[in-house]
């Protein structure tokens, strides 16, 4: 299966918002956009929910908070009650410094791996499509041509007023590569 | 919309740069060759470092009686180092997080070398209890593992080990989010690089990113998280540091100031050492423009807040001890002022306390020479903290007959020299590898205090 695709390339984060925002109010499919850093705002123009990775962070935290706390009442008072200068053996408040290092550490590199993991991530990859520029200048947005109807001179025209800088067709095939079909320079 | 930024504050990057200019000037020093100065300071380093390492095999082999320690002082120089080094590396995490918190985007010119440091000091730090143990090979006795000795398991209501996961978890945290930070920065290097092995390093490392917002959305959300669970983790950090002698009965240390106290001093030593290596980047580097004066002016007005808790600290001590009636505590008191170790005392509390004082003048702050010259004062002042606290209450307890004095031998001040000498020689070899600051981050707030260009 192949995907045709209308990559437009534009110069400014203020350009990038409003010709998505543009995209998405025609009706237009965005594949998805390609920035060098975090663009405020460009989540809701593309129509993208919010993250759940509050959620992951969250139940990690929890489980390494009780994890920790249980293990260290069963070491304490139960596998090994030793007597240390008459502490009582299930000293909650002594354990809580140890249980919250261990919480920030199951929630922190915990929601960091299920990041990687969900953006597909991985040391060594090579990603699989990289505009040049979108890591350094350049804002890159990508749409589908989902049907015949897909006028690509009707989107130039509206994407003109953010000083649109280049637009190229391409076609995604099955094995991921992208062949530059046409370009334009406008 | 696109973010308002107001054009009534002042710009944080000078320079009227561009995306690109910004790319390059980040990362153009790491394709050029190592200047000179750049030779000279990691030779300097690196000798450091040599003579540091050359001193712990010694000791390694000889024991710990190769210290100046004895029957009262059995806790000197290293415990004064660790808490130096632990608390230098505060300031990194303070910058990346609590200020991300605050949304104070003047951070991100700094954020990347403050990050940076807070690992290599954390890991100076690490060097000092572990030797400290006099047989190192078998730290690993302080974790928790399942073992052949029955089920012995370490005592996890000793403030110790607390140290020990609070340690560990900080720094695997510190460089966790360094790490996370870097990935789209690593992203800009692999796609610009000429060099085949850098092309191969920075690939491997910037696992796949291509700036997709679908990953920046997540990505921001992890940076977010990551910050909220390091800023508690900072403050438990130097708490639980303090813990291992407010947790103790010796006089002036058995006091439930030290958590607030040790959190400030350690946010104030490590900006003056954020200051300290600032400073000098902007200048070797030429990266003026990224840290400008208002940077330095932000960092030094924390400078004048910081120390104005510590001095709060220092005079909450001594009323503390006159009102508890205390006759032991009072006496630690008066002796750490007009003791034997007056001196350091003396030297702690003007180096921390008046001479910041001299911050609150615009004129001075502005002035690059003074503000380094205060800040090393800063960095001496607070070592010497650390030391009169361990020094006047071990070396004067309870027991006059046990009274005794302490002063370090060759091959402690020898590891002392060799942990500076760690913390440069990574510190240059960081400024050689990796983009010193945080290229993508730096890009998003260009616009910041200025009218756009196409308004």
């Amino acid at each position: 299966m192949s995907k045709r695709l209308l990559v437009s390339v534009f110069e400014h984060e203020h350009d990038i918002l409003g010709a998505t925002n543009a995209a998405r109010e025609n009706g237009y499919k965005i594949v998805d956009v390609f920035t060098p850093y975090a663009v405020h705002g460009l989540d809701a123009a593309q129509g993208l929910k919010k993250s759940k990775l509050p959620f992951v962070c969250f139940a990690l935290g929890l489980t390494g908070a009780v994890a920790k706390l249980g293990f260290q009442i069963w070491t304490s008072a139960s596998s090994w009650a030793l007597n240390v200068g008459g502490k009582p053996f299930k000293s909650v408040p002594a354990f809580v410094p140890v249980t919250f290092e261990i919480m920030v550490l199951f929630a922190g590199v915990g929601t960091v791996l299920t990041f990687l993991i969900i953006s597909k991530l991985q040391p060594g990859k090579k990603p699989k499509v990289n505009f040049s520029g979108a890591t350094d200048n350049r804002f890159v947005l990508v749409l589908e041509q989902t049907d015949a109807a897909f006028d690509i001179r009707k989107i130039r025209d509206m994407f003109q007023p953010f000083h649109l800088v280049e637009m190229e067709e391409r076609i995604e095939t099955s094995g991921g590569l992208l062949n530059v079909k046409e370009a334009f320079q406008s | 919309m696109s973010e308002v930024f107001s054009i009534l504050r002042k710009p944080l990057i000078l320079g009227n740069k561009s995306y690109a200019d910004v790319t390059s000037d980040i990362a153009n020093p790491l394709d050029r060759k190592p200047s000179l100065p750049w030779w000279i300071a990691f030779l300097v380093s690196f000798s450091m470092f040599v003579l540091g390492a050359t001193a712990v095999i010694y000791q390694l082999f000889t024991g710990i009686g190769t210290w100046g320690l004895n029957n009262t002082v059995g806790w000197a120089f290293d415990i004064t180092n660790f808490v130096f080094w632990i608390g230098i590396g505060h300031a990194g995490t303070l910058i990346s997080a609590i200020l991300f918190l605050f949304r104070q985007k003047w951070r991100t010119s700094v954020n990347r070398s403050a990050e940076a440091m807070t690992i290599f000091a954390v890991m100076c730090a690490g060097i000092f209890p572990i030797i400290h143990m006099g047989r190192p090979w078998l730290a690993f006795w302080v974790i928790p593992y399942p073992n052949m000795r029955g089920p012995l398991w370490v005592n996890f209501r000793s403030p110790l080990v607390w140290d020990m996961f609070a340690i560990s978890a900080y720094f695997t945290i510190s460089l966790v989010f360094w790490y996370v930070g870097l990935i789209p920065d690593l992203a800009t290097l692999r796609d610009r690089t000429v060099s085949n092995i850098k092309k191969k390093l920075y690939g491997f490392f910037s696992l796949g990113w291509n700036g997709s917002n679908k990953t920046w959305r997540h990505y921001e959300t992890v940076y977010l998280l990551l910050a909220g669970l390091a800023t508690p983790l900072v403050v438990s950090v130097h708490t639980i540091v303090s813990w291992d002698f407010a947790t103790s009965v010796i006089p002036g240390w058995h006091a439930t100031i030290f958590p607030p106290y040790f959190v400030a001093g350690a946010v104030f030593s490590g900006f003056a050492m954020v200051l300290t290596l600032m400073l000098i980047v902007r200048k070797v580097m030429h990266l003026e423009e990224y840290i400008t004066l208002h940077h330095v002016e932000a960092m030094c007005k924390i400078i004048i807040a910081t120390a104005g808790i510590v001095g709060m600290a220092y005079m909450t001590e001594f009323f503390t001890a006159w009102y508890s009636g205390n006759e032991y505590e009072r006496f630690t008191f008066i002796n750490r002022a007009f003791g034997p170790y007056a001196w350091a005392y003396w030297m702690m509390f003007s180096c921390n306390v008046f001479v910041p004082q001299l911050l609150w003048s615009k004129k001075i702050r502005t002035n690059l020479v003074f503000v380094f010259f205060i800040v090393i004062f800063i960095n001496v002042g607070m070592w010497f903290e650390r030391f009169v606290i361990i020094m006047t209450s071990l070396t004067r307890d309870y027991l006059p007959a046990s009274w005794a004095s302490y002063s370090p031998t060759s091959i402690e001040v020898a590891t002392f020299i060799g942990s500076f000498g760690l913390f440069f020689t990574l510190f240059l070899l960081f400024a050689r590898l990796l983009p010193m600051i945080s290229i993508g981050e730096v890009k998003a707030v260009l616009g910041y205090g200025k009218v756009s260009k196409h308004e």
